[in-house]
């Protein structure tokens, strides 16, 4: 017994927090990108802040449920409705049984978490329900969902209370432009400096090649690489480099034309170099950025990343505060 | 060999060992990862061993930034002095070179290749001077591997012939990456062979195909029940060449559940090899067909 899927959406797929610790096997970690809404969702719902949700993409899914729950939707602004009736984003509201959730036309954002008390109960994978759909490994049958499907709810912890919400000044969304701050190294010196310093004056563009892999960008000027002699095993190409360990959020730049900012489902390495690492505070935004949205990149240094991740950890803590 | 640390973002640190690929640069990162596997580092989450680098992921909230890396120079010390010594596996995977399913991808993506008008093999083989394809599937098959990586992809080796640097096959990767490349290609790109673990997009050259599974998810295949990963960073492969009846009674015996990689434990020295590689190599051949 849980819910019915009646249609997928676009990419729904299974995730919770991920599944650390097999990286170095090619396994990524994984997981919701956008990992503050999950939490939130989940709390919402009186769920632990870890358990699996559905993480939609641009168009959400229609559910039908075969049991009572608690339902609340966060992230992206994906307007859910109960049998056609609107409900409210980042707010806790009750389905009965035979209802059937829906969502209307995204206004907002990229991806919404929906969390139903109890928690998807699909079977763990290496630790995790996270779906990685590259390793068929995780979620509902290692892949996204498809019309049909039937996923099972775990057992709700009875704390669920319907009416409950995040309040707005908590909640957080990409600027116009986005600005994703960089801790600049790992191959930064491949590139000429009035090429780092293009990278960061100019306004780039989400390309339409943007998944739980890697997001991509266009519009900025193409990078001059430094001369060398190509080491030997890294390939002739200047933005080759020996396949190395890529670090999630770090940015590559494969024949210096396009950036790629690799996600929670990254290929762990590979042979081109990277500029810099989008600093952990960030990632969760990356989540919410749809195709054209203009993005600025910023330099920071290892201080201000670690402060930026202290405001992060802060806001967490006052949105379990306000739902406690 | 000069060391370069840098850090990736807030939760990564990233050491270049070499600039340039050696088995000496790989041994010094496996070490070092050895290392920090073994003093349990708090906060330490992913410790990856690559080629001729290495990448920590971390949480500054438990361990600060620059602890962790006064940390990793210091086991960097310790490594230098280690003896290049590992216990390890020698693994026997089966080819069948110039397949058909490589060869129909390959005509396939036939505009996205630097010669249209020759196969992969055919190309890789006349760049590195080689008369013919046969010869250099014999050289592709003869010095044995160092799987040096494990990653891209859910489990996929990259590796390194154990050769003098003379004679290393180099080749590029494809001009434009494919959207498609068999399951189990053995391909090619740079200094490194791999095997592709899953169907997908992929760039390396492809010579040919196991009917050796090395990732499984849903861990039925018998010896990928306890963990659905075959190949680790260490491992040494020797590939043997068949031909399509071995190809296909080999597919049979894994799907009967019957297929059973040939493995033999070995204890591997750097030192040795660097000064007899031939021998040496010869020496992995009799240990793996040995009893």
């Amino acid at each position: 017994m849980g819910i019915r899927v009646l249609s997928p959406g676009l990419a729904t797929s299974v995730q919770d927090l991920g599944r650390p610790g097999y990286y170095h096997l090619g396994i990524p970690i994984s997981g919701g990108m956008d990992r503050f809404s999950l939490r939130a969702a989940n709390l919402l719902v009186g769920n632990d802040e870890g358990a699996a949700v559905l993480e939609a993409v641009f168009l959400g899914p229609e559910l039908e449920f075969t049991q009572d729950a608690t339902v609340a939707v966060t992230g992206a602004d994906l307007p859910p409705k109960l049998d056609g009736e609107p409900r409210e984003t980042w707010a806790a509201f009750a389905v009965k049984a035979g209802q059937v959730l829906s969502f209307d036309f995204l206004k907002s954002g990229a991806r919404a978490y929906i969390a139903i008390s109890g928690g998807i109960d699909t079977p763990p994978a290496l630790g995790s329900r996270s779906t990685y759909t590259l390793g068929a490994l995780g979620g509902h049958e290692g892949r996204n969902l498809m019309a049909g499907d039937a996923l099972p709810l775990g057992q709700a912890s009875g704390g669920a209370a319907e009416g409950r919400s995040v309040p707005a000044k908590l909640r957080r969304a990409p600027g116009t432009p986005a600005e994703l701050r960089v801790l600049t190294g790992l191959y930064w010196h491949r590139i000429t400096e009035d090429s780092g310093r293009n990278f960061f004056e100019d306004t780039w563009k989400v390309a339409p090649e943007a998944d739980r892999i890697g997001y991509r960008f266009r519009g900025g000027q193409p990078l001059s690489f430094v001369d060398r002699v190509p080491p030997f095993g890294a390939g002739s190409d200047p933005s080759n480099i020996v396949d190395s360990c890529y670090p999630y959020g770090s940015i590559q730049v494969p024949g210096g034309t396009e950036p790629i900012i690799l996600h929670r489902d990254a290929v762990s390495g590979g042979g081109y170099f990277m500029l810099g690492t989008v600093i952990a505070a960030d990632m969760d935004l990356i989540g919410q950025l749809q195709p054209n949205t203009p993005t600025k990149f910023v330099s920071v240094d290892m201080a201000a990343a670690l402060s930026a991740r202290h405001d992060r950890a802060g806001l967490m803590q006052e949105v379990r505060n306000a739902l406690s | 060999m000069k060391t370069r640390y840098s850090f990736g973002g807030d939760e990564h640190i990233f050491v270049e060992v070499d600039e340039e690929m050696s088995l000496d640069a790989f041994f010094k990162s496996l070490s070092i990862t050895n290392a920090v596997r073994e003093s349990q580092i708090k906060g330490v989450t992913e410790i990856c061993p690559a080629n001729a680098s290495y990448q920590i992921k971390y949480d500054p909230d438990v361990i600060a930034p620059d602890d962790l890396l006064a940390e990793l120079k210091s086991l960097e010390a310790a490594a230098e002095k280690s003896e290049s010594i590992i216990d390890t596996r020698i693994i026997e995977v089966p080819v069948f070179y110039n397949d058909p399913w490589t060869h129909e991808t390959l005509m396939r993506f036939r505009e996205r290749h630097q010669d249209p008008d020759s196969t992969d093999l055919e190309y890789a083989a006349r760049i590195n001077k080689f008369t013919s394809v046969d010869e250099f599937i014999a050289a592709h098959s003869g010095a044995p591997w160092f799987v040096t990586m494990v990653g891209f992809v859910s489990g996929l080796p990259f590796m390194y012939q154990m050769a003098e640097r003379t004679h290393q096959i180099e080749v590029p990767k494809y001009l434009r990456p494919r959207t498609d490349t068999p399951k189990l290609t053995v391909g090619y790109g740079g200094c490194f062979a791999c095997i592709y673990s899953v169907r997908g997009a992929g760039g390396y050259q492809m010579f040919g195909i196991t009917p050796m599974p090395i990732f499984d998810p849903k861990q039925e295949i018998s010896y990928l029940r306890d963990f659905m990963v075959f190949f680790r960073p260490g491992d040494i492969v020797k590939f043997k060449p068949i031909d399509r009846p071995a190809y296909d009674a080999a597919v049979a015996d894994v799907e009967a559940d019957k297929f059973a990689p040939r493995i033999r434990e070995f204890t591997f020295s750097l030192k040795e090899h660097h000064s007899d590689i031939d021998g040496y190599n010869k020496k992995i051949g009799e240990v793996l067909h040995g009893n």
